[in-house]
């Protein structure tokens, strides 16, 4: 802050405070010209203004928030660049990128100032700090056998992933369900924490209305692909749909068992399942089909940090193993 | 002695005076320095002004009204950035014009919301909030998704952008001003969203809140 704003700040609130008080002791003393207690020589409807001083207990309470302002403006920042005897502060400000944010909380630990956001934190990261190191050099395996810490993973799941997966992880249309044993990506430890940590971004199921020949060639594969699990369809729309399916191996595969079981992180689900991202009815699978789908998980490493992550991915592989 | 308080209590004028002079101070001492501070003029080194459909997405967020019910600002209490992210700052704010702060948090703080759910989430959240939410008392915003942009007057909200930013924008090497947005950019803009729905830009918008310090 320049000096000038500096000044302008400590002028006008040191001012108001003085004059605050200037008013107060004008006010304690007698100016009316008319003795304590008598008229002041207006009555309305047989009510009269009496001149009465100021009560006692009144003026000297107003005189100590004005004493005790002054002790506050000495103790803490509040004239412009005086930064207060306490040094403290509610938190870093004017910080340009994430690197200053850092760099501010240790030049304001080593210069001594009291940043209470700082002192917060530091006090938590104590506290959990170490429970959250002795789970990260634990596998993930191991976790999800640790009755605290799937809890702990549970209350981070329902904090930030129940939006989209459901507070029971069963997911809904268009978001997985992650209690099941059918995974895009992989169901693997470690493929599901690169997943929670990274996102995935599936490649996109292009929309295949026009390169299946509108209308009819749509019905006839989402006539196959339900085939493929097992459920009764007309058999000769299966067929036509059957000699089409060629187009959708490149990502499903030949039988259509999807691409985490080929190994490669397309995340084309498997289609022989019966289990249906964005429902199953004939209908769904043909819009699927027809419009493409292109499902999106976030990443988290940098909103959560790899530890948490880390119970996060133990508590979501635990679902898929009881 | 006469009696100076019967001056001010029977003189409309000069008790008029007085007030706005008592009035005032608070808001000398506390707002008209911040006018003039590095620290709420400089944008922070992220900083990205909005896209055009963004910009729409903004209009949009604020014809409904968002902001009476999601604030965008994460104070400096662990509680909150265990939440949402890192404490908002000044120099993240420089460019907005009004601010959409807001006062009053029923549904939660949108300050870091980009990135954090997909558009398919976002869409589906809109559209009927408790089919991803279940305890969600957020109003479905339906009619957004049938609402088509025609991006009229998208090229002049940017230009207005351009003139309202241009003391607080970017430097270059040499110390010159870069403005939000281009020549290109403004003639455009009307392309870039005409057809797009409401919902679209809605979405562009959430998913570039908080884009600057993560």
């Amino acid at each position: 802050m320049s000096s000038f704003w500096s000044i302008w700040i400590s002028v006008l609130t040191l001012g108001t405070l003085v004059g605050c008080y200037l008013i107060l002791r004008m006010c304690l003393k007698n100016f009316a010209g008319v003795e304590e207690g008598e008229s002041m020589g207006h009555s309305f409807d047989g009510i009269e203004e009496l001149n009465n001083p100021l009560p006692k207990w009144w003026s000297t309470f107003f005189l100590l928030t004005i004493i005790w302002g002054f002790g506050y403006l000495l103790l803490y920042p509040g004239l412009g660049n005086f930064e207060g005897l306490l040094g403290w502060k509610s938190s870093n400000q004017g910080i340009l990128n994430l690197s200053e944010s850092k760099a501010s909380v240790i030049n304001a630990k080593e210069s001594g100032m009291l940043v209470q956001y700082d002192r917060e934190v530091a006090a938590a990261d104590a506290k959990y700090g170490p429970i959250f190191e002795a789970y990260a050099a634990q596998s993930i395996e191991t976790l999800a056998g640790d009755e605290e810490a799937l809890k702990v993973g549970q209350r981070l799941f329902l904090q930030n992933c129940s939006q989209c997966h459901g507070s029971d992880a069963r997911g809904t249309t268009g978001f997985p369900d992650l209690t099941d044993k059918d995974w895009l990506y992989g169901g693997s430890p470690e493929t599901i924490k690169a997943s929670i940590m990274h996102g995935r971004k599936a490649n996109g199921m292009m929309a295949w209305s026009a390169a299946l020949g509108g209308e009819q060639g749509v019905k006839e594969v989402a006539a196959f692909v339900i085939s493929l699990s097992g459920r009764e369809v007309d058999a000769t729309a299966a067929e036509a749909g059957k000699a089409k399916f060629a187009m959708c191996a490149a990502c499903h595969g030949a039988e259509g068992k999807g691409s985490a079981e080929m190994g490669i992180p397309l995340g084309a689900p498997n289609l022989t399942d019966n289990v249906w991202l964005y429902g199953g009815s004939p209908r769904a699978v043909e819009t699927s089909i027809a419009n493409g789908r292109a499902g999106v998980m976030p990443a988290w490493d940098k909103i959560l940090g790899e530890q948490k992550v880390h119970v996060i991915s133990a508590y979501v592989y635990s679902l898929s193993q009881k | 002695m006469i009696n100076k308080h019967e001056k001010v209590e029977k003189n409309v004028g000069l008790f008029f005076i007085f007030t706005i002079f008592a009035i005032s101070i608070g808001g000398l001492v506390e707002i008209t320095p911040l006018f003039f501070q590095k620290a709420t003029t400089t944008p922070v080194d992220n900083l990205r002004p909005y896209t055009a459909l963004e910009m729409e997405g903004r209009d949009v967020y604020i014809r409904e009204g968002c902001n009476v019910c999601h604030s965008q600002m994460i104070r400096p209490f662990r509680a909150e950035t265990e939440r949402y992210g890192h404490y908002s700052v000044a120099g993240e704010q420089v460019w907005e014009h009004p601010h959409l702060w807001g006062s009053k948090r029923t549904g939660p703080d949108l300050a870091r919301v980009g990135g954090r759910y997909s558009d398919d989430w976002h869409r589906a959240h809109l559209l009927d909030p408790r089919s991803v939410v279940p305890e969600s008392n957020m109003p479905s915003f339906k009619w957004l998704a049938e609402n088509t942009l025609d991006g009229e007057l998208t090229g002049k909200k940017l230009s207005t952008f351009n003139f309202l930013t241009r003391n607080r924008s970017h430097k270059d090497e040499q110390g010159n001003a870069i403005p939000l947005y281009s020549e290109s950019e403004i003639s455009g803009a009307k392309a870039a969203v005409k057809g797009k729905s409401e919902m679209d830009a809605l979405i562009a918008y959430l998913q570039s809140l908080g884009h600057a310090l993560k």
